[in-house]
């Protein structure tokens, strides 16, 4: 059976709100159901017929093909199935998703992966600031699954993450890890400033040193120890990297002292700050 | 007693008796494979048998590094106790005192079990505050600081209930020398069957027993029907060509390992032959009474 897909007819005139529309949500609506469901934002909300075309019938895999900056929240809830968008979406793609995958071939906005549990998210372009962050008032951020940036990521990626792993592959802005509790960040590409900041306890592995770092971060060696093997298996099997991070004795700083003092950064050594 | 002969190797139409057993495994890395054996035979010394070491336990083979959680060089060692409480206990004190306290060290599951049994679980308070957990790819692990870096252990293993214990051989020569020569052949073809430990000396016990004996309170004493030097006085099983009898004892993570165990055992044996080896294969039961896994020589003949 061919995948339910929203192909987008032009693009919205308002933000939309496209948390409901999950392969779980879906599951037992006619095409005329789903068409009627309500997604805009405004006063008078567009409804799924008057932005997309619905062609297939498979709800348990979705499609948007189509590319707004203002297609919000989309995966937002998903707990089972497939979602991939062929352009970039908005805000808070994949927010609280607890399972199944997200697959987003181009940007995604702020918040994305924000406090999800579980299941796979993956962006092949770009990312915007706050990934994997809390809202305004939450507690924690991302709290297990994992979170994929093939691009660039904004500032404060990882934002209270708590558990489970966020891979950035061309860089991220500053303040990487802010105020992390635990879980783990990968970062290959040039760290901004701060990396860490604030966090209590967790990873940061890095393909190179951190140029700006807190004062409240020491240096702790250049242990050899087994688990940056472990970890390069990890990303080689989910194939988010094809060779290994962080290689035998990374350095490492221990931070940020500023609170706990449990966390740390790891980096491959050897490579000169670019 | 009927008996069947192979390249002049005599085979008694007799049987081993096993029992059930609860089993785990865990695949412990280490810088270099010396290391990783080294703390697996640490970790395994003192574990012949159930009856006084509280469990029975060997390394069931080595793993080379593209197979290891970690990448680095390990062994797979299989620990055999007769119930859940006791191989917990024996698990928890053994990784903590030998496999821990070896230089490099890492530890993993080595079988995906009925139920889970704790290893770094039980060992995480020894970071005192500073141990990492770290949960990825379905799996949970801990990272205890350590004065040579870092302990890198795996919350949990598995635990099997289909284990068997108690699969044996009993090889009788004319003398000391070839009964080794054959029972030495049969541990280097046992070693490489996957699933199967022999947790005796070198694999070997010379020392086969019979349940209990005539003083109070031995659970088991000489197995005086196979002592070569007792031959005239009891009930003997020898005859007067033999003077020397070896047993390979053999636990397996499931019955047909240890079919298996048995099988390349035996094969090995009678390739050798009775001028170098060993002129009688025989096996220990207690009538088929005791062990719910009867293991007949003649079905697993080559």
């Amino acid at each position: 059976m061919k995948a339910l897909t929203f192909s987008l007819l032009a693009e919205p005139e308002e933000r939309l709100d496209l948390s409901g529309l999950t392969p779980a949500s879906l599951a037992r609506l006619t095409e005329a159901q789903i068409a009627r469901l309500r997604v805009g934002t405004s006063r008078n909300p567009a409804l799924v017929g008057d932005i997309f075309k619905l062609t297939g019938k498979d709800a348990e895999s979705l499609v948007f093909d189509g590319s707004s900056s203002r297609l919000d929240r989309i995966g937002a809830g998903l707990n089972g199935g497939a979602i991939r968008v062929t352009g970039d979406v908005g805000s808070q793609a994949g927010r609280k998703m607890s399972g199944g995958s997200l697959f987003v071939e181009g940007n995604v906005g702020h918040h994305a992966g924000s406090g999800m549990a579980g299941g796979r998210l993956e962006i092949k372009g770009n990312s915007g600031d706050n990934l994997g962050g809390p809202l305004s008032g939450e507690i924690t951020g991302m709290e297990g699954g994992i979170l994929i940036v093939r691009g660039k990521a904004g500032d404060y990626a990882g934002d209270r993450l708590r558990r489970g792993t966020v891979a950035i592959l061309k860089g991220c802005g500053d303040y990487a890890g802010y105020r992390m509790i635990a879980g783990t960040i990968m970062v290959t590409g040039r760290v901004g400033a701060m990396p860490g900041y604030l966090m209590k306890r967790g990873s940061l592995l890095f393909d190179r040193p951190p140029e700006k770092l807190s004062p409240t971060f020491v240096a702790c060696g250049e242990p050899d120890i087994a688990f940056p093997g472990l970890f390069d298996r990890f990303l080689i099997n989910e194939k988010i990297l094809d060779k290994p991070l962080l290689g035998q004795k990374p350095g490492r700083y221990g931070g940020d002292n500023a609170v706990s003092g449990k966390g740390e950064i790891l980096f491959r050594r050897g490579r000169q700050m670019s | 007693m009927q008996q069947l002969t192979r390249n002049g190797v005599l085979i008694d139409d007799t049987f081993a008796e096993a029992f059930g057993m609860r089993a785990t495994a865990i695949i412990i890395t280490a810088p270099t494979l010396k290391w990783a054996r080294q703390a697996a035979t640490t970790m395994t010394g003192y574990a012949t048998s159930v009856i006084g070491c509280g469990c029975e336990a060997a390394i069931d083979m080595d793993v080379p590094e593209t197979k290891t959680p970690d990448g680095r060089p390990g062994c797979r060692v299989m620990i055999f106790a007769m119930g859940t409480d006791e191989l917990q206990k024996q698990l928890k004190s053994r990784l903590g005192q030998c496999v821990l306290t070896s230089p490099g060290s890492a530890c993993f599951a080595g079988l995906e079990g009925s139920a889970p049994l704790d290893l770094g679980n039980s060992l995480r308070y020894f970071g005192d505050g500073w141990q990492i957990s770290k949960k990825f790819g379905g799996r949970h692990y801990w990272r205890e600081p350590v004065m040579d870096g870092e302990f890198l252990c795996e919350a949990t293993t598995g635990l099997t209930k289909n284990a068997v214990g108690g699969g044996n051989l009993l090889f009788l020569a004319a003398d000391n020398s070839k009964a080794l020569h054959a029972a030495e052949r049969a541990v280097a073809a046992i070693g490489k069957v996957p699933g199967a430990i022999m947790p005796f000396p070198g694999g070997i016990v010379r020392s086969g027993s019979k349940v209990g004996g005539k003083y109070k309170g031995m659970m088991a004493s000489t197995n005086d029907a196979f002592a070569p030097t007792l031959r005239g006085v009891v009930n003997s099983a020898l005859t007067p060509d033999v003077n020397a009898v070896l047993e390979i004892v053999i636990d397996g993570e499931t019955s047909d390992a240890v079919a298996a165990a048995m099988r390349a055992g035996l094969k090995a044996v009678i390739d050798l032959g009775p001028k170098k080896g060993a002129l009688r294969v025989s096996a220990g039961n207690y009538g088929g009474k005791l062990g719910k896994f009867h293991y007949h020589l003649k079905d697993l003949l080559p």
